[in-house]
């Protein structure tokens, strides 16, 4: 088996996928010949072709739109969406369209596709660049996100997303791009989506977390007697783990690198409220990106969650 | 270099029936009596929907609508070049099409009157649901587009829109995608003059829409749009086109709308009667009948028996319509993803003893 970093895995995902179904398409901007920004769909056009490796114009609402109208004729479209700051022109294709054609259509047509987009700070790039702004997606009903955390995972979870019929938001971290390997193997396995993944059981402490935060996470868990959570897919998110943790530890620290107020933290946090508050033996603590607009890479390391903030949450709900 | 002209660029326009009910029968497109017959009927059909759909919704039957009256051969005409394996993406304001395509009278009644089955388009054709947002279904008939030419389907996708939807960044992107690929595309705009109250010269400098095509790399054309031979023969053209490699094309049609853009509007707080006035003189269903009086294909009787089969027709749609159980609140929740999720399943309960 081979160890490779995430960039690979999801190459591998995206490949193997194609092989396997020649409805699946991918399109965005310089997706083909340059194989992306990221070199994530590095030599798919030499293997399928221009008609299955689309370089589009550049237009955001334009490339998930028409990803929409492919969907709904029948095809599997994996749209790339370049740095997820450059979503927001599509936000009203993905809003009012990709997330309601079943709906509208009251099941005639679906759209079966993938938005996959970098995210995340970390990298010392230009504004807009280093956006997380998952929440907003979750907020949606028809609309799924998941955020793989590693390479393992990255792949069986993309493979998941590819099949599924529905619309997927796919948010991978620019800084775990090639920070970590793992071994994955060559072939199809799946993750399903909408289930949480223990990384690490443990009594006093839920700390849950996905993508980019969840290796601090982990981190920082080792000094104390953890578990934590990945949760993977954040819509619909794995309610039955958290809530049977929670009912385990009775302390809960949330992790994400978006901004505090309306972050992912706010659903879960209320969720805990509602469900799981008699299990609770402290406040939930939420370690988050502050609630300014994410700087420029002067400051980026002021803004994330820091191992350090990460463990300061965790001593404070261990007071109790 | 020196200086000197790089390209230009001419736009056409296309009148085949006038006013007064003559043809140019150099322009005229090959329709055999019968099938001018059943224009007109379409026409009739249509523009009696209309008037029904206005009329229920005054009497609180149907919730807001939005009135195609003046633009029927806009849709008739261009529809009837549509077979049914092609792909049509609308906006909400084709009930002409719909009813062109076979569409279940009673399903558009079910579904202004707000029930969303009525959406449900019937599996043996390709009408995508109502488009609210102004302009966005252009990249979807764009990708659709894209498929159909992967999957090496001879199909055209036809979309319509509006004057006000040609100012949308949508409509770039989709026209600007459509040229690259040299989709099979057939782009119509029922430039109806007003977007609510917005007149067409505010929505865009340009003399006219039709000429926006040319910049993306395919042609545009401008057809009488209360002319339906014009409409229907360009748009047969451009469908042949479009199913033969021969790239998108954007037929813009020069229409007027006569009521307000919706029952929630008023024009006359924007417009004078007496534009409006000048506009039902080019009435499109008024030209056709003097035309096919001329040629003895159109009586008073004929007339009458098309008419009251529409009534009969339309009526029967709003009986049926109006005796459908409303949906189960379940309904909202089975369509969000193909499988509820754990909490809609919990909330899908709570709906039920809600009530």
């Amino acid at each position: 088996m081979a160890k490779v970093n995430m960039v690979q895995a999801i190459n591998m995902a995206l490949r193997e996928e194609m092989e396997r179904d020649k409805d699946v398409i991918v399109l965005g901007e310089d997706v083909g010949k340059d194989g992306g920004v990221f070199r994530i769909t590095e030599g798919l056009l030499e293997n399928f072709g221009h008609e299955r490796v689309i370089d589009t114009p550049l237009a955001e609402s334009g490339i998930v739109g028409a990803a929409i109208g492919m969907a709904a004729f029948g095809l599997k479209p994996v749209a790339e969406i370049q740095f997820m700051g450059f979503i927001y022109p599509a936000l009203d294709q993905l809003f009012s369209h990709a997330s309601r054609i079943r709906s509208r259509s009251r099941g005639r047509y679906t759209c079966p596709m993938v938005v996959r987009t970098p995210y995340g700070a970390g990298i010392k790039a230009p504004e807009l660049h280093s956006e997380s702004t998952e929440a907003l997606f979750c907020h949606i009903p028809g609309l799924k996100v998941v955020v793989p955390s590693t390479p393992y995972t990255a792949k069986g979870l993309l493979i998941s997303s590819i099949r599924d019929p529905d619309p997927v938001i796919f948010l991978e971290s620019t800084r775990l791009y090639r920070l970590i390997k793992d071994d994955v193997p060559e072939g199809e396995y799946t993750i399903p989506l909408g289930k949480a993944r223990i990384v690490q059981e443990g009594k006093d402490v839920t700390v849950i977390a996905w993508g980019s935060m969840l290796h601090r996470a982990i981190q920082v868990s080792e000094g104390f007697d953890a578990e934590v959570i990945d949760l993977m897919t954040l819509s619909p998110f794995d309610e039955e783990a958290v809530f049977n943790s929670v009912k385990k530890t009775g302390r809960v620290v949330i992790v994400h690198e978006a901004p505090k107020r309306c972050g992912f933290s706010a659903e879960l946090s209320a969720f805990i409220a509602e469900d799981a508050i008699l299990y609770l033996k402290a406040p939930i603590i939420r370690v988050a990106g502050y609630d300014v607009v994410i700087p420029l890479p002067k400051l980026e390391d002021y803004y994330m969650p820091t191992v350090e903030r990460i463990r300061r949450g965790i001593e404070e709900v261990m007071k109790y | 270099m020196p200086e000197e002209i790089i390209e230009s660029f001419n736009v056409k326009g296309l009148q085949t029936l006038s006013e007064k009910g003559e043809v140019d029968e150099a322009l005229m497109p090959e329709l055999s009596d019968d099938e001018i017959k059943k224009i007109y009927e379409l026409l009739i059909l249509s523009r009696t929907f209309d008037q029904r759909a206005l009329s229920l919704q005054r009497e609180g039957r149907i919730g807001t609508y939005a009135s195609i009256l003046g633009q029927e051969a806009s849709q008739v005409g261009s529809a009837f070049a549509i077979d049914k394996t092609d792909w049509i993406f609308p906006s909400f304001r084709e009930i002409g099409v719909y009813i062109n395509m076979g569409y279940p009278l009673h399903m558009l009644f079910q579904y202004w009157a707000g029930d969303e089955r009525g959406l449900r388009t019937p599996e043996d054709m390709n009408i995508f649901p109502i488009c609210i947002p102004v302009g966005t279904q252009i990249p979807h008939a764009v990708g659709a587009g894209m498929a159909a030419k992967y999957k090496g389907d001879k199909i055209a996708v036809v979309v319509y829109f509006g004057d006000g939807g040609t100012s949308k960044g949508d409509f770039h992107e989709g026209f600007n995608m459509a040229g690259v690929f040299r989709l099979p595309v057939v782009f119509i705009c029922q430039n109806n003059q007003w977007a609510i109250s917005v007149p067409r010269e505010k929505q865009t400098a340009s003399k006219t829409l039709a000429q926006k095509a040319f910049a993306y790399g395919f042609e545009g054309i401008q057809v009488d749009g209360n002319d339906v031979f014009s409409v229907y023969k360009v748009t047969k053209e451009a469908i042949e086109k479009a199913k033969s490699g021969g790239g998108p094309t954007f037929i813009e049609c020069f229409t007027y709308r006569i009521s307000d853009h919706t029952t929630a509007d008023d024009a006359t707080r924007y417009r004078t009667k007496e534009e409006v006035e000048r506009w039902k003189e080019k009435d499109p269903i008024l030209r056709l009948k003097l035309f096919m009086k001329k040629k003895s294909l159109w009586t008073e009787q004929y007339h009458s028996d098309v008419e009251s089969k529409a009534i009969s027709m339309v009526d029967e749609a709003v009986k049926i319509s109006e005796s459908i159980e409303p949906p189960k609140p379940e309904d909202m929740f089975i369509y969000t993803y193909a499988k509820l999720t754990p909490r809609q399943m919990k909330q899908m309960k709570e709906s039920r003893w809600q009530r």
